[in-house]
C-alpha cells in the first residue's frame, strides 16, 4: 500500500510540470505582446516596461519560466493587476467560501443520490425504479440558474425565510448547496443504480443468499460494498468540478467564491490571479484523484495488492 | 407456511420429498416453464445426481430447492418441496415465507456454485465470509466465527489455513477457492448439501480432489447431497441415485449401476453412449469416430460404431516445431523491475503429419494454448523455430507469412465470444477469403454456401446472426470460418470444451470428417483424456511449459510412461460405478507454478525413446523429480 502510494506520488511530478509549462505559457499564446495588451493601447512606453516588469515577462523564455516556477513554489503569484493586492491573498479570501459550499452540496448530494440509486436498483422495474429515475433526469436536466431564481423567489422572495445571496450564516448555505448538489445527485443516482443492478447478478451476491444472509445485508453489505468502487470514481470528479467553484451558482447567489472571481478576472484580463486558478484547479484534480484512487485501493483488495 | 407435525419417534424417511414441482420463467410475453412437473425424494446421507444437458432444468431445480430462483426472475408456480428440519418437523419449503428461508439456507441446506472464481465475495476476507453464516445461524461472536472459520479450512484441507483465513478470494487458486466455498457451505452441518456443477470449472486433478473432498466430508458430518452435473463421470463416481433430466422433466430415475447398467430411456442411453469413456479404444492403434445414436420421440434408436480413421498420409511433416519458447515477463515496483517470468512454453517440439492429429494433453497453465497461439503467432516467440513444409515461418518477412498463415487456422473454445454478433454468419465465414483475395463476387457466395453445408448446416444461414444459433451451430460455423482460407493444418483450442456432450460427440466426429475428406492435420488442445483418446493418432502431454511424454495414442494411453500422465489418467472420472476406485492415488496439492526468477530458467533435456516414436522426460521437472 505504501508502495503503491509512493509510485503514485512520483507519477504526480512530470503532471505537475506539465501543467506549470501549460499555466506559464498561457500569457504567450496570446497575440501580440501581452504587456501592451493589458497596459492599454495608449500607455506610455513606460508603463507598459513597468506592466511586462510586474508580470514578469524580461528576459529569455526560459528564464521567465524559472522566475515564475520559483515564485510559485514559494506562493507568490504577483499581483492582481485589478486590485493591486497579491493574488494569493485575493484567492485565499475566495477559496473557503467555495470549499465549504462544495463540501456541502456533495455530502447531500452524495447520501441522496445513494440513496435513490440502491432503492430504484432494488425494486428496478417497479415504480420506486421509475420514481427515482425521474427525479433522477429531472435534476440533470434541470438549468441551475433557473433553479436558483425560483428558489430565491419562493424562499426568499415571497416566504422571507431565506436570504437571497450572500456568505456568512448557515441559512446562506441552504439554497446554493441545494442547487448545486441537485445535478451531482441525480447523476449518482443512475451511477448508484447501474453499478448495483450490475453487481447484484454477481454469483456471489447468490453465494450471500444461498448462505441465509438476510436481505438487507445482502443489499448493504455483500451488494453495495462492490458497487461502490464505480460511484467512487464519480463522486471523486464530481468533486473537482465543483472545487472549481460553479460559475453559474455563485453568480445567482452572489456568492464570493473561486468561480465569480475567475469570471470577474477574465473580464477585466487579470492575468496574474487567471494563471494562479488554472494552477490551482489543476492541483486539486490531481490530488483529488489520487484520493480517489486510494479510496478505491480500501474498497477493492484486488488493487490493494497489486 | 404449513407446518405438519412428524411424529418425532420416526425420524426415517426421505429427507427431503419434491412433488409435482413446476418452475416458470414469466418473460416479456410469453411463461416459459424450466421444470414441469417433477418428483423426487432425496434419503438422509445419500447422494441424488441430477443429469443433463443444457437447459434440461437441472440447475433451476436445485435453485427453487432453496428458493433462490425466484431471485432470478423465477417463480415456483405448482408442487410441494417437503423437507425434513433437524428438529424433525417436515416444512414445505415451496411456501415457506423469506424469514422462515434465511433460517434454512445455509443452516439446513447449502449450497456450492459452478463457478469458483466469482462466487466468493471479492471484498471481503475468507475468513469473514466463512463466519459469516457461523454468525448468523448460530448467534456467534466475531471471535467464534473466526475460530469455527479456521477449523473449516482445516477440515477441507486447505494447506496453511491460519495464514489464509485474513486473505481475500483474488489471492487464491480455482481449486483453493472451491474448497474455501465448501468450508462455507458446511460450516452449519447442513442436513443437505446443494452442489451445483462444483467441479465443472477446474482442471482433473483439482477435480478429482475436490470430489473426494465432498464424499468425505459427507461421510464425518451424515449429510445428504444433491449433485447437479451434465459430466456423466463424476456421476458414475459420486451418485448412489441417478435422476437424469431433459427439456424440464424427469426422463429416468433410478440407482446410478440402473442407469448405467440398463438404462431404459433412449435419451440415457444416447448420453451414455456420447460420453467420452477413457480406455474405449484400448488396444486399438487408431482414433475412432464417437458411435451415434439416434432417439427418435417414440423411443426407439439405432447405434452406429465408426470405422477406424485411418487418415495419415505420408512421412514429410506438415508442420514441425522445434525448441519453441515462449516466456512473458511479470514487472513489479515503481520501476517496473523484472521480478519473474512465465515460462509457458519451454523447448517444446514435435511433428504432424498430413491427415495427422496431434493432441497437446494438459491442465491450466500447463503452455498448450499458447503453444497453439505461437504457432498461429498470435503470440510472439522468445525462440525456436516453426516450419511449414520445411520453412521457418519466423524466419520470413512479412508477406510470405501473410499467405503461409492462411494454411493455419484456428479454432477456439467459446463460440459464443469468437462470433461477432453484429456480422452476419455469411459475413464472418467470407471474411478470410476477402481479406485474402481468395474469391470475389458470386464466387464468395457460392464458396459460404458450400462451406455451410460441409459443417452440416444449410447456405441460407448465411443470412443470419450468431445469436440465432445454439453452441454446437456456432462452433460449426467457426470451423467454416477456419476452412474457409483452405488451410492444411487446423488448431483447435479446447474446441468441444464448452459444448454438451451430445453436441461435443458431433462436432468431434464433424471434425474427423473433414479430416478425412481434407486431408486436414489438426493440433488438438484439450484437458479433456477420453475425447483426446478418440480423436487423436499421436499425444504429446504438457507439464509447466514442457512436454513430458509424447508418442503414438495407443502406447501413451495404453503404457504412459511419465508419473505426470499416469497421474492425470487416474484423475479422469471414469462413467462407470461398477469401475470406480475411491482410493486410487490423487496427485497431492495444487500445479506449482510456471513463474521463475529472472536468469533461472528450468532444466531442459531431451526426451528419452522407450518405444517407436514414444518418448518421455527422464530430467527433474516441477514435483516430479
Amino acid at each position: 500500500m505504501l508502495e503503491y502510494l509512493a509510485k503514485r506520488l512520483l507519477g504526480i511530478i512530470p503532471v505537475i510540470f506539465a501543467i506549470s509549462v501549460v499555466v506559464f505559457a498561457f500569457v504567450h499564446l496570446l497575440p501580440g505582446d501581452p504587456a501592451r495588451l493589458v497596459a492599454g493601447l495608449d500607455a506610455s512606453q513606460e508603463d507598459v516596461a513597468a506592466v511586462r516588469q510586474s508580470l514578469g515577462l524580461e528576459g529569455p523564455l526560459w528564464q521567465q519560466y524559472l522566475r515564475f516556477a520559483g515564485n510559485a513554489v514559494q506562493g507568490d503569484f504577483g499581483i492582481s493587476l485589478k486590485t493591486r493586492r497579491p493574488v494569493l491573498t485575493e484567492i485565499g479570501e475566495r477559496l473557503m467560501p467555495t470549499v465549504w459550499l462544495t463540501v456541502f452540496a456533495m455530502l447531500w448530494a452524495t447520501v441522496f443520490g445513494l440513496l435513490i440509486g440502491v432503492l430504484s436498483a432494488v425494486k428496478r422495474g417497479r415504480w420506486q425504479d421509475y420514481g427515482g429515475m425521474i427525479v433522477a433526469v429531472s435534476g440533470i436536466s434541470f438549468p441551475s440558474f433557473w433553479l436558483g431564481l425560483l428558489l430565491i423567489d419562493l424562499f426568499s422572495v415571497r416566504l422571507g425565510w431565506l436570504p437571497t445571496g450572500g456568505y456568512g450564516t448557515w441559512a446562506h448555505f441552504v439554497m446554493p448547496s441545494f442547487t448545486l448538489g441537485l445535478g451531482v445527485a441525480a447523476v449518482m443516482a443512475r451511477f448508484t443504480r447501474s453499478a448495483f443492478v450490475e453487481i447484484a447478478r454477481e454469483d456471489y451476491v447468490r453465494t450471500a443468499r444461498a448462505k441465509g444472509v438476510p436481505e438487507a445485508f445482502v443489499i448493504w453489505k455483500h451488494t453495495l460494498r462492490n458497487a461502490l468502487v464505480p460511484v467512487i470514481t464519480m463522486t471523486g470528479l464530481q468533486f473537482g468540478f465543483l472545487l472549481g467553484g460553479s460559475i453559474v451558482v455563485e453568480t445567482v447567489f452572489s456568492w464570493p467564491g473561486l468561480g465569480r472571481l475567475l469570471v470577474d478576472s477574465v473580464s477585466y484580463r487579470d492575468y496574474p490571479v487567471i494563471q494562479a486558478e488554472i494552477l490551482l484547479f489543476s492541483l486539486e484534480f490531481i490530488f483529488i484523484n489520487l484520493a480517489v484512487d486510494v479510496l478505491y485501493a480500501f474498497a477493492n483488495p484486488e488493487i490493494r495488492y497489486k | 407456511m404449513t407446518a405438519a407435525p412428524a411424529p418425532a419417534a420416526v425420524p426415517q424417511g426421505p429427507l427431503v420429498r419434491v412433488d409435482g414441482l413446476d418452475v416458470e420463467f414469466p418473460t416479456q410475453d410469453t411463461v416459459l416453464r424450466a421444470v414441469e412437473n417433477l418428483s423426487f425424494h432425496i434419503d438422509p446421507g445419500e447422494t441424488l445426481a441430477v443429469v443433463g444437458e443444457s437447459g434440461s432444468g437441472k440447475s433451476v431445480t436445485s435453485l427453487a430447492l432453496m428458493r433462490l430462483v425466484e431471485f432470478g426472475g423465477g417463480r415456483i408456480a405448482g408442487g410441494s418441496v417437503a423437507f425434513r428440519g433437524r428438529d424433525g418437523v417436515v416444512r414445505d419449503l415451496a411456501k415457506a415465507d423469506p424469514e422462515a428461508m434465511d433460517k434454512v439456507r445455509g443452516n439446513e441446506i447449502a449450497m456450492i456454485f459452478q463457478e469458483p472464481m466469482t462466487s466468493l465475495n471479492p471484498v471481503f476476507t475468507i475468513g469473514d465470509q466463512i463466519g459469516e453464516a457461523v454468525r448468523l445461524h448460530q448467534g456467534a461472536s466475531r471471535a467464534e466465527a473466526r475460530a469455527e472459520a479456521l477449523a473449516m479450512l482445516e477440515k477441507v484441507r486447505i494447506p496453511g489455513a491460519k495464514g489464509l483465513i485474513d486473505r481475500h478470494p483474488h489471492q487464491l487458486s480455482g481449486g483453493m477457492r472451491q474448497r474455501v466455498m465448501i468450508a462455507m457451505a458446511l460450516a452449519c452441518r447442513p442436513k443437505l448439501l446443494v452442489a451445483d456443477e462444483p467441479t465443472t470449472a477446474l482442471d482433473v486433478t483439482i477435480q478429482a480432489q475436490i470430489l473426494r473432498l465432498i464424499r468425505m466430508l459427507q461421510d464425518e458430518m451424515g449429510m445428504a447431497v444433491l449433485f447437479i452435473t451434465h459430466d456423466m463421470g463424476v456421476v458414475a463416481e459420486v451418485a448412489d441415485r441417478v435422476l437424469v433430466m431433459r427439456h424440464g422433466r424427469k426422463v429416468e430415475e433410478g440407482t446410478a449401476q440402473e442407469i448405467f447398467a440398463r438404462p431404459q430411456h433412449p435419451y440415457t442411453r444416447a448420453l451414455l453412449a456420447a460420453v467420452p469413456r477413457l480406455g474405449a479404444l484400448a488396444g486399438e492403434p487408431l482414433p475412432r469416430r464417437f458411435p451415434l445414436v439416434v432417439v427418435n420421440d417414440s423411443g426407439g434408436g439405432s447405434y452406429t460404431e465408426a470405422p477406424p480413421q485411418d487418415t495419415v498420409t505420408g512421412e514429410a511433416p506438415v508442420l514441425e516445431v522445434k525448441d519453441l519458447v515462449t516466456r512473458f515477463d511479470v514487472r513489479r515496483g515503481i520501476f517496473g523491475r523484472l521480478s519473474g517470468r512465465v515460462h509457458a512454453v519451454e523447448q517444446v517440439s514435435f511433428a504432424v503429419k498430413a491427415g495427422e492429429t496431434l493432441a497437446l494433453v494438459g491442465e491450466s497453465g500447463c503452455g498448450k494454448s499458447t503453444t497453439g497461439r505461437t504457432i498461429m503467432q498470435l503470440q510472439a516467440a522468445n525462440a525456436g523455430q516453426i516450419l511449414f513444409h520445411g520453412r521457418d515461418l519466423l524466419a520470413m518477412g512479412a508477406q510470405e507469412r501473410r499467405r503461409m498463415r492462411q494454411k493455419i487456422q484456428y479454432v477456439f473454445q467459446d463460440p459464443f465470444a469468437s462470433l461477432d454478433p453484429r456480422l452476419t454468419v455469411g459475413f464472418s465465414i467470407a471474411e478470410p477469403l476477402t481479406t485474402h483475395n481468395l474469391a470475389s463476387g458470386r464466387a464468395v457466395e457460392e464458396r459460404v454456401a458450400e462451406l455451410l453445408r460441409d459443417v452440416g448446416l444449410s447456405p441460407d444461414h448465411a443470412r443470419r446472426y450468431p445469436h440465432e444459433f445454439s453452441g454446437g451451430q456456432r462452433q460449426r460455423i467457426c470451423i467454416a470460418r477456419a476452412l474457409a482460407s483452405e488451410p492444411q493444418v487446423l488448431i483447435a483450442d479446447e474446441a468441444v470444451a464448452a459444448l454438451d456432450v451430445s453436441i461435443q460427440a458431433q462436432i468431434v466426429n464433424l471434425l474427423m470428417e473433414l479430416q478425412e475428406t481434407r486431408g486436414l492435420s489438426y493440433i488438438f488442445i484439450s484437458h479433456d483424456m477420453a475425447v483426446v483418446e478418440r480423436v487423436s493418432h499421436r499425444v504429446a502431454v504438457m507439464y509447466l511449459g514442457q512436454i513430458v511424454e509424447i508418442g503414438p495414442r495407443q502406447a501413451v494411453f495404453d503404457h504412459p510412461a511419465h508419473p505426470y500422465t499416469r497421474r492425470l489418467m487416474a484423475a479422469v472420472p471414469v462413467a462407470d460405478p461398477a469401475r470406480r476406485d475411491r482410493d486410487r492415488p490423487l496427485l497431492e496439492g495444487e500445479i506449482p507454478s510456471a513463474i521463475r526468477a529472472p536468469g533461472d530458467p528450468p532444466e531442459v533435456r531431451p526426451l528419452v525413446e522407450i518405444g517407436p516414436g514414444h518418448f518421455v522426460a527422464r530430467h527433474p521437472i516441477g514435483d516430479f523429480r
